[in-house]
């Protein structure tokens, strides 16, 4: 009855305990190593508060693998020893009962008790930053971009969020469409932008450097193209950005420019885009006042240069399916002069 | 003299043939028809979770467009966990909670018949959203306001809502039935303390359904009332809040992981003492637990949404209950392992799967208790992170179990073995497979990876865990296969199973193997915990008056018994074959099909048509008179 064939029980009991042993080594060997290829990675963190999360992290990583040491040393136990040619099962076992009260009720009690107390105090720490944020930055979730807005919006900015170094920084979070999540891995955990909403959180980076963000929350077709970049700058550098940014817009010169203006302002873009010191106010679409300091294009998925410029305004569907912006008709001499002006936007 | 077995046959009988396919009523065949229903949704599913991960191989990759792959995760959840976790642990039920407490069928036959065609109905319903390239696609979540008309005009999300409103009507019909019946159908003498954990199991399933399940219905009714009609529930410039859905999905959605999952755990409870030769140790402990896990599983619903800008009072709360619902948990896995330890484990292939579980819950719930803590789930959620933890808790801590389950249990069902030597194959495959494909997400997540992006850029570290995933997932697949293979196999050439092959000690045992239509010749009185270890009787064949059987052989009948201490208190007359079930279904899709369409003419003739389905249905013919 049931007995087991002997062949059926060779090298079984062991196996699935090395290789579960050997995953956890792999694991915790790897992670280190991950942190070096320029991922934005929660394990890499670059500001007090992911740091607070990732040592949080650390703690409880460590908890699990002694614990799961001792399920799995439980589990190579009973079959080393039920395989023995005289083993009976111990129908009495008064240990039995003690043991579930112990190791499965008081032993996790205190355990999670500790560990709730811990992660209590890092969520009060990290309500708000040690020291006063100095300044504050709007941030509004679109779909498929981020608009940052300075000063009460008399900045405005897209997909790349300049912010000083060494301090921290209060964001205010809204959305002007959908749920979205404002997530920066290295530096802070993430909140949510919801209508009708405004959340805060606060960004503090402990040095100068470009950080990765990335929309967390589904938010339709282009949920995967919503990145953004925290760029983090000292003090000095930070001030001459925002005085930068406070100016209106290059003014062409070059011929090719000017027509290209013409192009911008006589055809569909200033039906949804802003450029400050024109005629163009819409604010559907990004503001494209000083386009060409920005690194990337199209929340932070395309590199800003003439190629891409010239295949996202032609035909955004191409690179980004679904996004808001339709194709723009133009001629090949139009598209070569409204490049040539969006190039000049410093 | 006719033997007992040949007079109950007269009753018991269902003519084979096309009508009895619609019309039966016998909880074993609807147990194996959802059974295999809902293993269909589980390959329709596991197909559509190769797409997406065949489309996240490697960054930038083009292999589907982002609408297809949005429909494909959104259509890959709502399968999972509504398709086929529940109709398959139904079917494990249905199939066997009437065995184990020794009754002959469930308590309402015909509701049984009726929440299966209503099952598949919806089932149906939902995937021929795939016809007109329509399937759902804002997730198995489906948030607004991304799921309001605004953003998704379309019929996507009204195939979704209104295809589970349809699918709700049949998880509460089985979930009623599983209570009513365990409650008042086992065999004389099975106290409720003599109740086997898998059907504690059940009964916390039925329990928590019963209540979660209206919360995401109601969700779903105003969802399709600010869809249909202009109400505003949940758009923020009519005075409504999107946040509302949140919460009201989640008071469903995480009590119905826990209904997912302690039905598995049930079985596990059956298959630990089995293959460890000895009685479960703790089992008030195991049942308390149970229980306790399906209560508190309604008051951690917020620690889905701690990034959504809830008071931090809030927060702490949910936090602190998050923490406690891992101690009932801990509570059955010291239970399982102190069994194990203190018996002879025998390493058969349902005990393998069994081992697998324990190791891949053991991981998902480590990671799960991590999600208790407020700032790590800030940090990681919405990330691969909790894909990797979600499916460890669900397919390690409910799919392995349940192949488990095909194990133990199918010999008993076709009356055939499987392969030991192929099971064992098919574990190991299925076991590295799953590790392969979702322990690397753990890291993933951690390394930024958002969850739901159809695709993802080269150079953030991400690409190598994605190949190691992908390949992953399709060993896990024929891992699976190979189980499938198995099965049809055992059926056509496998050994005969005999009444026992396992020294099980449930009273499924006791019977042949597959069962006759009425189960047992006679309905046993019930001694012990452990019926078949501790009653040889119950081995021979029907029990005379004395050793307690009940024969009922005058009609179609079963015994109902009190509550606690079955004392025997009636003999019911059971119903017999019928086709209203399946029709009142029919005329039940016309009318969500009119729905769907706004054709409301169309909606009211399928209202008529159920209306005439129920009058038939309920219509006076006599029949628990007819011989």
């Amino acid at each position: 009855m049931g007995r087991t064939r002997g062949r059926n029980r060779v090298a079984m009991p062991g196996a699935p305990n090395r290789i579960g042993f050997a995953v956890v080594l792999a694991v915790i060997g790897f992670l280190p190593a991950a942190c070096d290829e320029g991922s934005p990675s929660t394990l890499d963190s670059r500001g007090p508060g992911a740091a607070r999360i990732e040592s949080l992290w650390w703690l409880m990583l460590w908890i699990s693998v002694v614990a799961m040491a001792v399920v799995l040393g439980f589990l190579i136990f009973a079959f080393v020893k039920g395989r023995r040619a005289d083993a009976v099962a111990d129908h009495r076992a008064r240990w039995g009962e003690p043991f579930i009260v112990v190791a499965g009720v008081i032993i996790p009690a205190v355990i999670l008790t500790a560990v709730f107390a811990l992660s209590l105090r890092d969520m009060a720490a990290l309500a708000q930053p040690d020291e006063p944020a100095s300044m504050t930055i709007e941030i509004v979730g679109h779909d498929w971009w981020w608009e940052a807005r300075y000063d009460g919006g008399e900045i405005v900015t897209a997909n790349e969020i300049h912010m000083p170094a060494g301090e921290p920084v209060r964001v205010e979070l809204t959305t002007d469409d959908v749920l979205h999540s404002f997530w920066v891995p290295q530096l802070q955990a993430k909140t949510d932008t919801v209508p009708g909403r405004v959340n805060h959180t606060w960004l503090e980076a402990d040095k100068p450097g470009r950080y990765r963000g990335q929309c967390a929350e589904f938010c339709g077709l282009q949920h995967a193209k919503m990145a953004f970049f925290v760029v983090a700058q000292s003090p000095d550098d930070f001030d001459a950005w925002l005085e930068e940014q406070s100016q209106p817009a290059q003014q062409p010169v070059e011929a090719s420019a000017r027509a290209g203006q013409g192009v911008f302002l006589n055809s569909t873009c200033s039906g949804c885009h802003a450029i400050e010191g024109t005629a163009a106010t819409a604010d559907v679409g990004p503001d494209l006042t000083h386009l060409a300091s920005r690194d990337t294009i199209a929340a932070g998925v395309l590199d800003n240069n003439r190629n891409n410029l010239e295949q996202f305004v032609s035909d955004p569907q191409s690179l980004k399916p679904g996004a808001i912006m339709p194709p723009t008709q133009l001629s090949s001499q139009e598209l070569q002069a409204l490049v040539d002006y969006l190039e000049q936007l410093e | 003299m006719a033997t007992i077995a040949e007079r109950l046959e007269v009753f018991w009988e269902e003519k084979p043939g096309l009508a009895t396919f619609f019309e039966t009523v016998d909880h074993k065949k609807l147990g194996f028809k959802y059974l295999y229903t809902g293993l269909i949704f589980f390959v329709l599913g596991g197909l559509q979770s190769l797409v997406l991960r065949a489309q996240l191989t490697s960054a930038n990759l083009e292999l589907v467009d982002p609408e297809t792959y949005n429909q494909m995760f959104s259509m890959h959840g709502t399968t999972m966990m509504f398709l086929f976790a529940i109709p398959v642990l139904s079917g494990f039920g249905n199939y066997f909670v009437p065995l184990m407490i020794g009754a002959r069928d469930m308590a309402f036959p015909r509701l049984n018949a009726f929440g299966y065609w209503v099952f598949l109905g919806a089932g149906l319903f939902m995937y021929s959203s795939f016809l007109g390239g329509s399937a759902p696609n804002d997730g198995w979540f489906n948030y607004p306001p991304l799921a309001g008309l605004e953003f998704s005009p379309g019929l996507n999300i009204d195939f979704y809502s209104l295809g589970l409103i349809f699918l709700s009507i049949s998880t509460t019909a089985g979930a009623i039935n599983f209570i009513v019946t365990i409650f008042k159908m086992r065999a004389p003498g099975m106290s409720i303390n003599r109740m086997p954990i898998f059907v504690w199991g059940e009964l916390a399933m039925a329990l928590a359904t019963v209540f979660a399940l209206p919360s995401l219905t109601v969700a779903l009714v105003m969802l399709e009332l600010d869809r249909k009609f202009g109400f505003h529930f949940f758009d923020t410039e009519g005075g409504g809040d999107p946040i509302l859905w949140q919460h009201l999905f989640w008071i469903f959605g995480h009590p119905w992981v826990y209904i997912i999952v302690l039905p598995a755990f049930g079985i596990v409870s059956t298959i630990i003492p089995t293959f460890s030769r000895r009685r479960m140790i703790g089992y008030i402990y195991v049942v308390l637990a149970e229980m306790a896990v399906a209560l508190l599983g309604f008051g951690v619903w917020v620690h889905h949404m701690f990034s959504v800008g809830i008071p931090q009072i809030s927060l702490s709360f949910i936090s602190a209950a998050s923490f406690m619902i891992t101690i009932p948990s801990g509570t059955q896995f010291f239970a399982w392992l102190a069994t194990i330890v203190a018996g002879k484990p025998v390493l058969k292939t349902p005990m393998l799967f069994v081992l697998g579980f324990i190791f891949l819950l053991a991981i998902g719930g480590f990671s799960g208790v991590m999600f208790a803590s407020v700032p790590f789930d800030q940090q990681t959620t919405d990330t691969y992170f909790v894909v990797a933890h979600l499916h460890y808790v669900v397919v390690g801590g409910a799919v392995f179990p349940m192949f488990g389950a095909l194990y133990y249990w199918l010999p008993k069902m076709t009356g055939k073995l499987l392969n030991e030597k192929m099971g064992r194959l098919s574990f190991w495959i299925m076991f590295i497979g799953f590790n392969l494909a979702f322990f690397p997400m753990h890291i993933s997540g951690l390394l930024g990876q958002p969850r739901r992006v159809y695709t993802y850029e080269a150079g953030l570290g991400w690409d190598i865990w994605n190949l190691i995933s992908t390949v992953g997932a399709f060993m896990l697949t024929f891992g699976i296969l190979l189980t499938f293979v198995n099965w049809w196999r055992s059926v056509r050439k496998g050994e005969p199973a005999g009444d026992d092959p396992w020294g099980s000690e449930t009273l499924e045992w006791a019977t042949t193997s597959p069962p006759a239509e009425y189960n047992f010749e006679t309905v046993p009185t019930v001694r012990s915990l452990q019926p078949l270890w501790d009653q040889p009787e119950l081995r021979e064949g029907p029990q005379s008056q004395e050793e307690g059987g009940y024969a009922l052989t005058g009609g179609h009948e079963t015994l109902a018994t009190s509550l606690l201490d079955a004392q025997p208190q009636a003999v019911l007359e059971m119903p017999h074959e019928s086709p209203w079930p399946a029709l009142l279904t029919a005329a039940l899709a016309v009318m969500f099909y009119g729905f769907l369409f706004d054709a409301y003419a169309l909606a009211g003739l399928g209202a008529l048509g159920s209306a005439g389905g129920l009058i038939g249905w309920f219509w006076p013919r006599g029949e628990t008179q007819e011989t």
